[in-house]
């Protein structure tokens, strides 16, 4: 190896112990009014100096590794398989997804009354990635405020209730219409921005939104938030131990079974349920209808999509607003499953996690961002001693997925047509 | 004279934290003027600089050392040194992988990025916001002893003083020295400066440590100036800063310098005049509103897109 390779070497591991030991080393404490220093214990830094040594390790072998990496035998037994045609891929596929839907609807009457609340969220997130989805990973916008109408949707159903008595199924097209008419409007005069611009713009707006909510005081009640959000009631039948309304029945009362919380719990699963099945099945057919291949088009190759006379403003806004109207929906049902809703739900932080989980499941590919959602509400449920360390392998996840596979987990399959092979 | 000194008093604490955003703002247009992606991990950079401050100037107190310059430079030197390291290192890591690839993919790579460093910190140095000393106390007071009283502190002072130093330093060092010209021929064209012979790879790290340093410089003055720090503080200055890029023209160093200054103006006019709560929708709704308008900003090239 030559010098040259070591000096780079030494480099790139001195710069790893000066980017991690004073920030993971040294640990400020606050002591009384002052702060004091503490070293951290001897752990942490033998983990610092081992991992510089492997950074001058790697980086001096670097050539060497990288040629036997390419080398290695692939892991990924299909890969040398032929692809499966089109016609059988996507019958396996629907058979695959009617499966897991028919077992979702029977899975809540089986397991705790936490596991089903945990999957009531975790339909939430799907509904809200596939919205994005239709945002980012089809139309290309990268939207960083998509929050903002998350929280249109459920502020719309919180302070119609408190105002008005409006209930769930009301609210529910009345939070998704108006999350829907707070994109169009946004949208209309920030599509024109380019890619990165977008971003930016969008982020504003989700900020601006959150502050907004924040200090409204008189109408949003602050920081403070609103409570006392109704649950969905079934043609009537309230699910509370007593009826709140005038005029509705109890469920159980109906039905002459005994009281049980429960019952609640697993109808909110279920309409959670029937709305991301819904949004599922409307995007897959807006995917194949003219405006999806539209929102594709437009994303691959601007200028050759407008100057074949595709309208650039109709075809973005379409997509912006049709994103927002899944949000409002996702925020409606969000509200009722809270009961209490304020705008610590709505940060940017939340933006970055949708994102996320479109980025992780594949842009523009539907089953793999349900499986992402999925993945990424759960796993940190299930290991709660790391749920610290959640946003850290997060921000770690999205740079190596941009780094190696940018297509995602699950990458989009576009319909084509396969060629018979010449015998 | 009292609306006067109040309107006075306004401009000052505008132009003081304007001046900082124009440090963490050159940053943003330095690499936007380069290789056109928005780091978005550069509050962090930001808010790392402001911690090993903190961490530099607790660290030597416990030794006992007071005497103030050396306790200023030390820090600052610190601040300089991980955060130059720390912005190497991101572009190492997570942005020259991505280069020329789609758009979207360095964009979602950086704010990955920035998730991540706000976790690390988050994570080593706790989410409570830690008390920042004020090693620079007092000021001069202007106005009779009754009415409003306007004051600059000997902090608002330094921040001026360090920012009109650092922002010499580096015109003068883009202007004259060898790497700064390589700067300015690959920000020009990236292809024809490779051409010519000059290592495009090296001078991309170069941007990317000489904005980190800035950045480190801003963390330390805005620190104090604050006095605290947490892990987030870098998230919404960033943005700030982004903006007075923009506003300034993206890609323009002295536009950054005067988008920094109008920004810190607007702001703290808002919050003088109107309520301190809303000085972010201002700053957000200007940044809105020139994006939509004068997307060039006030100095900025208009950019010619070729098919």
């Amino acid at each position: 190896m030559a010098a040259h390779n070591v000096k780079h070497a030494l480099f790139c591991a001195v710069v790893t112990l000066v980017v991690a030991y004073p920030i993971l080393g040294l640990n400020l404490v606050a002591q009384g009014t002052r702060v004091g220093l503490e070293g951290a214990d001897a752990s942490t830094i033998i983990i610092i100096f081992l991992a510089s040594v492997a950074v001058f390790a790697f980086q001096l072998y670097r050539d060497t590794i990288m040629a036997s990496l390419s080398k290695a035998p692939r892991l990924n037994p299909l890969a040398g398989r032929e692809p499966m045609p089109q016609a059988r891929r996507v019958k396996l596929e629907s058979w695959v997804l009617t499966g897991i839907i028919v077992l979702a609807l029977f899975w809540p009457f089986f397991v705790s009354r936490g596991s089903v609340d945990l999957a009531t969220l975790v339909l939430i997130y799907v509904m809200l990635a596939l919205g994005l989805n239709v945002v980012v990973g089809l139309a290309g916008l990268l939207d960083l405020g998509y929050v903002a109408f998350y929280a249109v949707g459920a502020y719309t159903f919180a302070l119609l209730s408190q105002y008005m008595g409006i209930s769930f199924w009301m609210a529910l097209p009345l939070g998704a219409l108006f999350a829907a008419l707070f994109g169009l409007v946004l949208g209309f005069p920030v599509l024109r921005l380019r890619g990165d611009y977008l971003a930016i713009v969008t982020l504003g707006f989700g900020e601006i939104i959150r502050i907004l909510l924040n200090n409204w005081t008189a109408v949003t009640g602050g920081p403070n938030g609103i409570g006392g959000i109704p649950e969905p009631t079934l043609f009537g039948m309230e699910f509370g131990r007593r009826v709140k309304e005038e005029g509705n029945t109890s469920f159980h009362d109906t039905f002459g079974i005994a009281y049980s919380g429960e019952h609640k719990v697993i109808f909110l699963y279920l309409i959670a349920l029937v709305l991301a099945v819904i949004t599922a099945l409307v995007i897959r057919r807006l995917m194949r209808m003219p405006v999806g291949r539209a929102w594709e088009a437009l994303r691959e190759d601007e200028i050759a999509a407008r100057s074949l006379g595709l309208s650039r403003t109709a075809v973005k806004l379409s997509a912006f607003t049709i994103g927002a109207f899944f949000a409002g929906f996702a925020g409606t049902v969000f509200a009722s499953k809270q009961g209490f809703i304020s705008p610590e739900s709505f940060v940017f932080l939340e933006s970055a996690i949708i994102l996320a989980i479109v980025v992780l499941g594949g842009m523009g590919s539907q089953l793999g961002v349900i499986l992402a959602a999925i993945a990424v509400t759960i796993l940190p449920e299930l290991a709660r001693e790391f749920s610290d360390y959640r946003m850290l392998v997060f921000g770690a996840a999205m740079v190596l997925m941009m780094v190696w596979r940018p297509q995602g987990l699950m990458p989009m399959r576009r319909t084509h047509i396969e060629l018979k092979r010449q015998e | 004279m009292q609306d006067l000194l109040y309107f006075s008093q306004q401009l000052i604490n505008g132009l003081t934290i304007g001046s900082t955003y124009a440090l963490i703002a050159i940053g943003y247009t330095m690499v936007y003027g380069i290789i056109g992606m928005i780091n978005f991990a550069h509050g962090e950079i930001y808010m790392i600089g402001a911690y090993t401050a903190l961490i530099a100037i607790t660290g030597l107190a416990t030794l006992g050392i007071a005497w103030l310059p050396l306790i200023l430079i030390v820090a600052l030197l610190c601040a300089i040194i991980v955060s130059s390291s720390m912005g190497w290192a991101v572009e190492r890591v997570a942005y020259r992988p991505v280069r020329g690839r789609h758009r979207l993919i360095p964009l979602i790579s950086a704010i990955g990025m920035s998730i991540f460093l706000q976790n690390y910190v988050h994570l080593a140095q706790g989410s409570r916001n830690i008390g920042f000393p004020a090693l620079i106390d007092g000021s001069f007071r202007f106005g009779s002893g009754e009415g409003f009283q306007m004051s600059i502190s000997y902090m608002q002072i330094t921040i001026f003083i360090t920012t009109l130093i650092c922002m010499t330093v580096l015109s003068l060092f883009i202007s004259r020295s060898r790497i700064g010209r390589a700067c300015r021929a690959v920000s020009q064209d990236l292809g024809m400066a490779n051409l010519l012979g000059i290592d495009t790879n090296r001078i991309i790290s170069a941007t990317f440590v000489i904005g980190a340093a800035l950045a480190a410089v801003a963390g330390l003055l805005l620190g104090m100036y604050y006095g605290s720090v947490d892990p987030l503080f870098g998230f919404i200055a960033g943005l700030k800063a982004f903006t007075a890029a923009v506003l300034g023209g993206i890609g323009s160093i002295p536009g950054a310098m005067l988008g920094g200054l109008i920004l810190g103006v607007a702001e703290s006019m808002t919050s003088g005049y109107l309520s301190g709560e809303y000085k972010d929708v201002v700053a957000f709704s200007l940044l809105i509103l020139i994006l939509l308008f004068k997307p060039t900003g006030l100095l900025g090239k208009p950019e010619v897109e070729k098919i």
